[in-house]
């Protein structure tokens, strides 16, 4: 406790009342976690912020740009305007809050059933997203592997779909496609576990209620009690579908084994940061876009709280 | 009536439920065919995995693999226990330092009164939408300016901030009862002991979840090894993994290598997910934004 001592000795010496007192240990107890907090998301915000206005090699100090690197970002990136933000669009749209319904049906399900199986079958549902991005490139590789021995291949040979195998990972027509089949597949993460808990922590006097005002089926209960009921769980497993959808974004680059991925296909704004951050070192550029990329999420995410945010 | 509304979370099986078992049970059941595949590839043989048309699950199961990956990680000069090592070493200083950290600033941001409290709660609440990769960047130069490339520091502190893990246990604390806290204050306890011998015991759930959390977070984390560390006895075993699928990629022998490697990345995540989650659910009904 020889801090505790400390606290007592550094307040005897400054004169501090016993509310400075409290105050003071309030501000050691919070001061780690701030610290950590600062250093490693502020910070790196902060610098990607000041970084996106400058032409930066990572060898020569950064040279002031003003706007150069938003205008060649629009105007003489062909690459972004042509396939990366229609593929962040359209790959954000479909994993954040299609991740997102399934995660509540799901969960609205798993709430209908006995306490026993439910524990079983969520443990599956939650089991993907666990697995890790390594894992999920083995996997879903050896699944959608170009050769005949692919299984997907094998499968659709042996039954004569196809008359050749497909070059599922290197054909721009199909990674995209994958990457969100991958991606929903591994959406029931932590959101997915706070709505079941919101939906079974729903009190059941509300629906007793809501039958004498004259709710008639299952979706009027949905939509009248338990969403209402649980939007703050609602929130939080928005928040985490969109957070879970981009940070599962790198799948692309290790599906395909190259970034950028064939013709772009399955680029998205993370892995345009990482191509011209860490391959092309134009910091200042690939600063600007990790911006445009906070903006999306945020712009996401700021949804969610239109739907389910509380009033202030 | 024959309304079944009310049947959230029913005692007794009734024939209402059939219909959810019916979705349910083939979804999970494709959910799971991935994860199936794994522990079925890692256990080949070569003539089976060398088999066509491929069998998807394992006719005889072996360990050759696992024994492989063990030898080939020899054969390259760094044994595969350093990688390991190197992995336990730095998810169980990380689960330490995070359960601290978030432990104190849960308690002060839920029972302390002090100016600035709801700003730092809020900002936390909004970097609940922070995506590492994005800032992958300048953390890096953070991590050159802060003089800590190339060491296990550099392993840890970068995942060490880690928001939803102060929400949640702050989101915990709040259901305690103030008046617990105000006795205890009143006894003449510091905060230190207050969260000692009162808060800490009461909030075991949410601390699991964040253990669990912070392990998965670590464990699986590949960013640190490939942008901050240069030293290759340093580096983790998820990253020694991603070097070993990236360069076996149409060896069919290296797919059960590869395999057996992700088992050994995935097992403890499951084992130690299925050994709390009762506290990860208590933890998750607590977690609403306000």
């Amino acid at each position: 406790m020889s801090n505790v001592k400390l606290i007592d000795r550094l307040a005897k010496w400054l004169h501090l009342s016993d509310r400075a007192k409290d105050r003071l240990s309030s501000w050691l107890l919070i001061l780690p976690y701030v610290f950590i907090f600062a250093g490693f998301i502020i910070i790196p915000i902060l610098i990607a912020f000041s970084l996106s206005f400058t032409y930066y090699d990572a060898i020569n100090p950064p040279e002031f740009a003003g706007m150069q690197n938003y205008v060649f970002m629009v105007t003489g990136d062909e690459q972004f305007v042509k396939n990366i933000i229609p593929n962040t669009l359209k790959y954000a749209l479909i994993v954040g809050p299609g991740g997102f319904a399934l995660s509540f049906f799901m969960a609205w399900m798993l709430s209908q059933i006995q306490a026993t199986p439910r524990k079983y079958l969520s443990l599956l549902l939650y089991a993907p997203s666990m697995v890790g991005a390594i894992l999920v490139t083995i996997l879903w590789r050896s699944l959608f592997n170009g050769s005949e021995s692919g299984y997907i291949n094998a499968f659709l040979l042996d039954n004569d779909f196809i008359e050749a195998p497909i070059q599922f990972l290197q054909s721009p027509e199909y990674l995209l496609n994958i990457m969100i089949i991958v991606s929903l597949w591994s959406s029931m993460g932590i959101g997915f576990l706070a709505m079941l808990a919101g939906i079974l922590n729903v009190n059941p006097e509300l629906y007793e209620a809501g039958r004498i005002d004259g709710i008639k089926n299952r979706f009027q209960e949905i939509f009248y009690i338990t969403i209402p009921s649980m939007k703050p769980q609602m929130l939080f497993g928005a928040v985490m579908a969109v957070v879970g959808a981009f940070n599962m974004g790198e799948i692309g680059v290790l599906l395909s084994g190259v970034n950028p991925t064939p013709q772009y296909s399955g680029s998205l704004i993370v892995n345009h940061v990482a191509d011209y951050g860490f391959l092309r070192y134009e910091m200042g550029y690939a600063s600007a876009l990790s911006v445009v990329l906070f903006i999306v999420v945020y712009a996401f995410s700021r949804f969610g709280h239109l739907l389910f945010g509380s009033d202030d | 009536m024959s309304l079944q509304g009310t049947q959230i979370n029913p005692k007794r099986f009734h024939r209402s439920q059939l219909k959810f078992y019916l979705i349910l049970i083939p979804i999970a059941a494709v959910m799971m065919l991935p994860i199936l595949y794994i522990f079925s590839q890692a256990l080949k043989p070569l003539d089976e995995l060398m088999l066509f048309p491929p069998r998807f699950l394992v006719q005889k199961p072996t360990l050759r693999n696992l024994e492989m990956l063990v030898r080939t990680a020899t054969e390259t000069g760094i044994p595969l226990t350093v990688y390991l090592f190197n992995s336990v070493v730095v998810a169980s200083v990380a689960i330490t330092l995070n359960l601290t950290m978030t432990m104190l600033a849960g308690y002060a941001l839920s029972k302390k009164h002090f100016k600035g409290r709801d700003t730092i709660f809020k900002i936390n609440q909004a970097a609940l939408m922070f995506v590492p990769i994005a800032v992958a960047i300048p953390t890096f130069l953070v991590i050159v300016n802060a003089n800590i490339l190339d060491t296990y520091i550099a392993h840890i502190l970068p995942l060490l901030a880690m928001p939803v893990g102060v929400f949640l246990i702050k989101q915990f604390i709040d259901q305690l009862p103030n008046e617990i806290i105000e006795a205890a204050r009143i006894d003449g306890a510091t905060d230190l002991h207050i969260i000692r011998k009162i808060v800490v015991p009461l909030t075991k759930p949410a601390l699991a979840t964040v253990a669990i959390l912070t392990f998965q977070a670590t464990w699986s984390n590949l960013i640190t090894s490939q942008f901050y560390i240069n030293t290759d006895v340093k580096k983790t075993f998820a990253f020694y993994m991603s070097t070993l699928t990236s360069t076996v990629e149409f060896s069919v022998a290296g797919q059960g290598l590869a395999a057996a490697a992700g088992l050994i990345m995935f097992i403890p995540n499951l084992v130690i997910f299925i050994v709390m989650q009762s506290n990860v659910m208590d933890t998750m009904s607590h977690s609403g934004v306000k």
